[in-house]
């Protein structure tokens, strides 16, 4: 699909620095569309949740939603904007199928939110100042669909078909200044800021999130200057970068192939580019340069929207915890080292591990679990630990059978072996397969005894004084047990019969 | 009897009240009078018989059960065909909307419906309100009942030549630049742009957003007045409408109707006037203003000097918001398609559409208004232009100061002939000269006739500005100046109007245009 040539990540590093600029659009959760009543969900019949406004009927005017307008200010304060006195809305004039209006309803040079910053820890631990350069309100447009081509792509179609459903629906843009001197870390840390902004968001509660449904969806500027020049290249705009694992692969394949160009005596065309997550290559879009004349204008169906000091305060002290702040006391609070914290984030296990406490498991216990058990497993299947059919409750209620001595961690294993079977609740699981530990003295006694009759010569040490020697003696009557005996019984009750 | 036909909506109201007459038979006697004279006139653009007749017949059946539904329930209206109205068509004068049937209501047109006044039909008017002559609507020009071969003025000529025909009592338009005022002065009738957001613009088509204005015409002040108070007032569906009562409105003009304007002051805006207005018009200002200190009124004259910039200004913001608004006319979702021979891409099927469905007059505002947009240009034109509109707020807040209202010539000329300024747009521009200011800076106007110009015999219209929001000394001066004119005319000067019968000769009787079948590969697509 692509022939383009890379230049090696390393090679690339030693003759380039690489400028980032990431652009992440946020499609709010409200109940409504940005400027009219209709439902503002994913889905639903193409073109069943429209009306004249959304769908740019001659005549219809915009509204604003208020709640739009409150999520976009708590993600502004959340990332430490300033939030404007005074702002309006612009219209972006360009013609497109999918665009009701032929302008889109977004903010130009009056942002509702501006001059932030999101400081985000990258896996090692440190820290790194993301500077936010603004974050606007805009709406969303409909979604194109081509039918009849080998790509799905408009060119080579038979015919399109547009869904407005899409259409009006609020988004949040938010767009970072450019990132220099991050060198081999910049495609690290341009996932880790996308990660952690979502995060954040997710905190906020103002959107579903979801990158793979697009409610999240990130745009990745880049461009490569001659190594310690400190100048900016020619940028090239990579969209539809729609997973974390992307935004990463998807800096470092356009540094790399920049870097082939530029390193070859080529220049790097001012285009957008299309990621592909399938074959991780981008391919040329449409050439893009600054001189793109959207002939911004201020909306003139709308009044500007001036947020009252008193509700930027309001809003900023009841912002929630935010995932920093709430990471620094989860780990305070559970009292793991920064290592078992890291890793506890890094395997995406952090709210799983939260849930896991908060049902009423050890701080320990509940990472064991997640971090070993689950990782591993799901590392097997090649799927998220969140994704294996185990929940916190779960983990939780398997960890209190262990800790009531009714299960051990080999028995807690066949559990979630049950668990991720779809075989039910883990005491139906522990029910039905029969795993609950013996403590029955008639039970073990003949386990015992049969243990010792097998092993003479363990039982004549044990009965001259080395009792250490007992463990011997506990594995045969665990074998003969199935591992469901009460190991600690199990020892008792072999001294009691050889002193 | 009673003449309904000539009689003021207000006359009408007070016979449906005494039960002299009932809303079908008035409705039936304005529909009769369009089928006669509309193939002369050419103010309709679409006829609404059977709707009107129903709205007619539930109204009497309110009026005989004893709730009528508001003041004016029952009397017809004609509405500009630049405002959506659901189940009709809504064209803007425009081929690119042929065919288009609006899925819902403008905000006027359901207080319309709300408060019982049956729909006559659609008016005629220049292709997305952009003209001074009704000679740019895509279905032909509308003629001025005055005189058939001159213009009407425009955006809105259909609905003032409507009134003016007698085929409707009243009527609505829209004023961007003088659209409502302009055709009122050249048709001897009574047309009011309302102070910026005192209606609701929700179903109003845009030309540009930040000066449209939709307002009342009809034959008399109080009759603007009483529309004025159902089409008023505060719509949550436009945001840039104004949360306030719309006032007593009809109370003001039946004040002013008195006669007395004892302590008002009013202000002779310097510049507007002079040079470039026709002498009979002059004229006929000069004898009003007499009529206006005969009432005790005091005259003094303002000047605004940051007005000389008004049409230019005009031309940029206008453009500007047009060629944005008008983007929307791609054929991808309602309106004409035209695809093109081969294997057109959308692109190519938007370009062949809009221009086949677009008029030189909007192909013109486009392109002036793309330009004034692009970057590098923005800030030396548009936001220019906004600098200006912002002088010309200061200088009617000052003559404000000095004045109750300012007061001036409607148009610089009366109605020209047919075809006579169509290829000269700059010519045509200059008659909103003293209508545009203001739309720039939202402020109210009315546009009443004040005689006939001795050169030429056709009407003359006096213009009278108020502060913002004080729409009501519109109706109280307008009133007082209409009583003392009517008094020295012995009638309503209307009256003075060759009878359209008369004067269409062999012309009356051609059918009426109800409607015209598309003739284009036109299609709403759903």
């Amino acid at each position: 699909m692509s022939t383009d040539t890379l230049l090696s990540f390393e090679e690339s590093l030693e003759k380039f620095d690489p400028a980032m600029g990431l652009e992440v659009h946020v499609e709010l959760n409200t109940n409504t569309k940005m400027f009219c009543g209709c439902p503002a969900v994913f889905g639903g019949e193409p073109n069943s949740q429209v009306c004249p406004t959304c769908l740019g009927l001659p005549g219809a005017m915009p509204v604003v939603n208020a709640k739009a307008v409150e999520s976009a200010m708590r993600i502004g304060l959340a990332l430490n904007c300033e939030i404007a006195e005074w702002c309006r809305f612009a219209r972006k004039n360009y013609f497109y199928p999918d665009m009701p209006k032929n302008f889109q309803t977004s903010q130009y040079d009056e942002p509702i939110a501006f001059e932030g910053y999101l400081d985000v820890e990258l896996e090692g631990g440190e820290i790194v100042r993301v500077d936010i350069e603004r974050a606007h309100m805009e709406e969303d447009t409909g979604k194109s669909l081509h039918v009849g081509g080998a790509t799905g792509r408009i060119h080579g179609a038979d015919h399109s078909l547009v869904d407005y459903n899409r259409a009006g629906i609020p988004l949040i843009e938010i767009v970072t200044k450019p990132i220099m001197g991050s060198r081999e870390k910049a495609p690290e840390i341009a996932k880790a800021y996308v990660a952690q902004l979502r995060e954040l968001i997710v905190a906020l509660g103002v959107s579903d999130a979801r990158m793979d449904q697009g409610s999240i969806r990130a745009d990745v500027n880049l461009s490569l200057a001659p190594v310690g020049t400190g100048s900016l290249g020619t940028r090239t705009e990579t969209k539809n970068v729609n997973s974390l694992r992307s935004v990463e692969r998807a800096v470092r394949y356009e540094m790399q192939r920049h870097a082939a160009i530029l390193d070859g005596g080529g220049s790097i065309l001012q285009e957008t580019r299309h990621w592909h997550e399938d074959t991780g290559v981008t391919t040329s879009g449409r050439p893009k340069s600054d001189a793109d004349d959207y002939r911004y204008f201020p909306e003139p169906d709308l009044v500007p929207v001036a947020p009252s000091r008193e509700w930027v305060e309001e809003l900023k002290q009841t912002l929630p915890e935010l995932p920093r702040e709430k990471r620094a006391r989860m780990q305070r609070e559970w009292g793991f080292s920064d290592l078992e914290m890291r890793d506890t984030v890094g395997a995406g296990a952090l709210g799983l591990v939260e849930e896991t406490i908060a049902a009423g498991a050890a701080p320990q216990s509940a990472r064991k679990w997640w971090l070993s058990e689950m990782a591993r497993r799901a590392n097997d299947s090649g799927q998220e630990i969140a994704e294996l059919g185990v929940t916190p409750a779960d983990v939780a209620a398997v960890q209190a059978l262990v800790d009531a001595g009714s299960l051990n961690d080999k028995l807690a294993r066949q559990v979630f072996d049950g668990l991720i079977a779809g075989e039910g609740t883990p005491a139906e699981i522990v029910a039905a397969r029969g795993l609950e530990i013996v403590s029955d003295d008639g039970a073990l006694g003949a386990a015992v005894d049969k243990a010792i009759e097998a092993n003479p010569d363990v039982a004549d040490k044990i009965r001259d004084g080395k009792v250490a020697a007992a463990g011997a003696l506990i594995g045969a009557v665990m074998k003969e047990m199935r591992g469901q005996a009460d190991a600690g019984r199990v020892r008792e009750l072999i001294i009691e019969k050889l002193t | 009897m009673t003449d309904y036909l000539r009689a003021s909506a207000a006359d009408l109201v007070t016979a449906l009240e005494a039960g002299e007459t009932t809303s079908v038979a008035l409705t039936e006697l304005f529909l009769g009078r369009i089928a006669a004279v509309d193939g002369a006139v050419n103010a309709f653009l679409h006829v609404d018989r059977e709707g009107a007749l129903a709205q007619a017949t539930a109204s009497d059946a309110r009026r005989a059960a004893g709730t009528p539904a508001s003041t004016l329930d029952g009397v017809p209206i004609a509405v500009k065909d630049v405002l959506a109205t659901e189940g009709l068509p809504t064209t803007c004068g425009s081929k690119i909307l042929e065919g288009w049937i609006p899925p819902y209501d403008a905000t006027v047109v359901t207080r319309l419906r709300e408060a019982g006044l049956p729909i006559l039909g659609k008016t005629n008017m220049d292709e997305f309100a952009m003209g001074s002559s009704t000679e740019h609507s895509a279905y032909g020009p509308t003629h001025n009942p005055w005189d058939l071969d001159r213009i009407p003025g425009g955006s809105g000529g259909g609905s003032a030549a409507a009134v003016a025909a007698f085929q409707a009592p009243l009527a609505i338009g829209t004023d961007t630049g003088g659209s409502i005022r302009q055709p009122g002065a050249v048709t001897g009738t009574v047309g009011v742009k309302p102070t910026y957001g005192g209606v609701s613009r929700y179903g109003l088509v845009a030309m540009a957003n930040s000066l449209d204005q939709a307002g009342p015409v009809s034959r008399t002040v109080l009759d603007s007045a009483l529309l004025h108070e159902v089409i008023g007032g505060h719509d949550p569906r436009d945001s840039t409408s104004i949360d306030q009562p719309v006032g007593a409105l009809a109370d003001a003009a039946r004040q002013g109707a008195s006669g007395d304007l004892t302590g008002l002051r009013v202000g002779v805006i310097k510049e507007l006037g002079g040079e470039g207005y026709q002498v009979g018009v002059e004229a006929s200002f000069r004898e009003s203003l007499d009529l206006l200190v005969s009432a005790g009124a005091e005259v003094v004259e303002v000047s605004c000097p940051s007005f000389v910039h008004a049409l230019a200004a005009y031309y940029l913001i206008m453009p500007s918001e047009a060629s944005s608004n008008l983007a929307k006319f791609d054929a991808m979702r309602y309106g004409l398609r035209v695809v093109p021979d081969g294997d057109p891409s959308a692109e190519d099927v938007m370009r062949a559409s809009r221009d086949a469905g677009f008029g030189d007059e909007v192909k013109r505002r486009i392109i002036l208004g793309t330009y004034a947009l692009s970057s590098g240009y923005y800030d030396a034109y548009y936001g220019q232009a906004q600098k200006v509109r912002t002088l010309i707020s200061r200088d009617f807040e000052a003559a404000f100061e000095q004045a109750d209202v300012l007061v001036s010539p409607t148009a610089p000329t009366t109605a020209f002939k047919l075809g006579e300024k169509l290829d000269d747009p700059l010519a045509m521009y200059l008659n909103d000269l003293a209508t545009i200011p203001a739309n720039l800076a939202g402020v109210p106007g009315i546009s009443l006739p004040s005689g006939l110009a001795a050169e030429d015999g056709l009407p003359v219209g006096f213009q009278v500005l108020a502060p913002a929001l004080a729409d009501d000394r519109l109706y109280r001066v307008g009133a007082a100046l209409e009583m003392l004119l009517e008094k020295k005319w012995g009638g309503p000067l209307l009256a003075q109007a060759p009878g359209l019968d008369t004067v269409l000769g062999g012309r009356v009787g051609r059918s009426a245009p109800v409607s015209r079948p598309p003739n284009s590969t036109t299609g709403e697509k759903a």
